[in-house]
């Protein structure tokens, strides 16, 4: 099998695989961990509000989206956000949407529903006298979030984050169903083109496992230092 | 102003004007079948101390988290230099900054500096300046003995060193009273006493409060009145002197007697 393993097709192909599929890759994993943290910090925050009805929207949302298949979703979204987008600008035919921003939205939307739990958890997880300090002070609902249970929540929290982000960067690959122009998309159209998917294959998932790998390393690392300055 | 704990001196105090705490009839329920605070009643004057104590599952704790309503209840009211505290138009945060409040757990924010630690309060609440913020906070760890702490985290400080910072962030509100909940039980025994000094010279300097506490010797020392609880009801409130000289209810004699022999 590997008797006629060609490299010179990997070699050919760097520049492309990564200008643009890692690229793509990239920004599609940060952003949406991004975007996910923020909007899972909001719903961790309806969640634990107790104000009729925000958790249980909250809550509904999360188990909701937890118990659907993330490829489905992939699927539904990008097939329904142009008719959504026709329903809402009253055009006559459904208007076609960037296929990175559907892909963003998309994982965004799901992964916070994940990133909810690890934020709702990491809130739970503080002394309740640090909230009962910061009001004793005078300080307001939006002011001991924002300036205490929050940064440490986040802090405490931040390798289970990273960890996340991590199984997302992997997650993304799933959008290659779509033929968009991600990693695997790209190694997969080469590879096709050349009929050389296997080494293709292999390549993409020696770079998967190589990042993934270093960066759960990091975050090891950066778990042990801040155990220690805590 | 406050020297002593001496019956004259608190007496005085009683008749002026109107107090900083005032309860009445105050009551509250964990659950229906609950009942953690009976029918409480005292109130405490300008300048006034009070060492609130009993046996630990009391309502010791309950009772002074009534006070800045960080815990609710259902019956009774509570006044805060005549604002009423269980009202719902009271503006509970400006209520709460004119009160400081001292944990058993210290409660610093880990993630903050010291000098964070005692500013942002005075910054979001206060809206102090920086400056003004920084000047303040410099004094009053002056003040506690921990001028050269204010770069540290609350974490790189020993547990009295701790509590300090933290009666010294109360203080940085200029509040009208202090609340101390058990303010040195959780610190390791040759730690007590800087905590302990401290505030007694708060005390001495004529600071109204309200401090649950079983150290008696500060009670002793500085207290205008003891306040004796058991199952969520106040069953003395007396001038120390007469707590110490002959406590009327037996619970309180058993308290005394226990807590005195070790
Ligand atoms: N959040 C709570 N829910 C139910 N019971 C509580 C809660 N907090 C305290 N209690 C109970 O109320 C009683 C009084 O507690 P507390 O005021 O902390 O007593 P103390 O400070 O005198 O030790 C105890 O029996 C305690 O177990
Ligand atoms: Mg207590």
């Amino acid at each position: 099998m590997f008797s006629n393993f060609d490299f010179q097709v990997i070699i050919d192909a760097l520049p492309y695989l990564f200008l643009e599929g890692m690229v793509f890759t990239l920004k599609l994993t940060l952003l949406a961990a991004l975007f996910g943290t923020i909007l899972g910090t909001i719903l961790a925050l309806m969640r634990l509000s107790g104000v009729w009805p925000l958790p249980q929207i909250a809550g509904t949302y999360v188990n909701f989206v937890r118990s659907l298949p993330l490829l489905l979703v992939i699927f539904w979204f990008f097939f329904l956000v142009p008719f959504i987008a026709q329903k809402i600008v009253g055009s006559p035919r459904p208007i076609p949407i960037d296929p990175f921003l559907t892909a963003l939205i998309t994982f965004s939307l799901f992964e916070a529903a994940y990133f909810s739990e690890i934020m709702r958890a990491g809130i739970q997880s503080l002394p309740k006298g640090q909230v009962a300090a910061g009001y004793a002070l005078g300080l307001s609902y939006p002011q001991v979030m924002r300036r205490i249970v929050l940064p440490q929540a986040f802090r405490n929290m931040l390798p289970v984050l990273l960890t996340q982000t991590i199984v997302l960067f992997q997650d993304t690959s799933l959008v290659y169903v779509l033929s968009l122009n991600d990693f695997l998309g790209i190694a997969g159209k080469i590879g096709q083109r050349d009929g050389r998917l296997t080494e293709m294959y292999l390549f993409v998932a020696l770079v998967y496992f190589l990042i993934s790998f270093a960066a759960s390393q990091a975050v090891r690392r950066l778990q042990v230092h801040t155990a220690i300055i805590r | 102003m406050n020297t002593a704990a001496t019956t004259p001196n608190s007496a005085a105090k009683q008749s002026s004007g109107v107090p900083v705490i005032e309860m009445i009839g105050v009551s509250k329920w964990y659950t229906p079948e609950f009942q953690v605070l009976d029918s409480c009643s005292t109130s405490v004057q300008k300048g006034e101390v009070v060492v609130v104590c009993g046996p630990s599952g009391s309502g010791k704790s309950t009772l002074i988290k009534c006070v800045n309503a960080l815990e609710p209840f259902q019956q009774g009211d509570i006044f805060v230099e005549g604002v009423k505290v269980n009202d719902r138009a009271t503006d509970l945060p400006k209520l709460r900054s004119r009160i400081g409040m001292v944990f058993q757990n210290f409660e610093l924010f880990p993630h903050l500096t010291i000098m964070e630690n005692l500013t942002l309060a005075q910054r979001k609440v206060l809206k102090r300046g920086k400056d003004e913020a920084d000047a303040k906070a410099r004094k009053l760890l002056q003040r506690v003995g921990l001028s050269d702490q204010a770069p540290k985290y609350p974490g790189q400080l020993s547990g009295g060193q701790q509590q300090r910072v933290a009666i010294a962030r109360a203080l940085a509100m200029d509040p009208v009273a202090m609340l101390f909940d058990e303010p040195t039980s959780a610190l390791d025994p040759e730690m007590v006493s800087e905590v302990l000094d401290v505030m007694v010279e708060l005390a001495r300097e004529g600071m109204t409060m309200m401090v649950v506490t079983h150290e008696m010797g500060f009670a002793r020392k500085v207290a205008d009145r003891v306040i004796f609880m058991d199952l969520g009801a106040i069953v003395e409130d007396v001038p120390t002197e007469d707590f110490f000289g002959s406590p009327r209810s037996e619970r309180a004699q058993l308290f005394l007697s226990k807590i005195l022999s070790h």
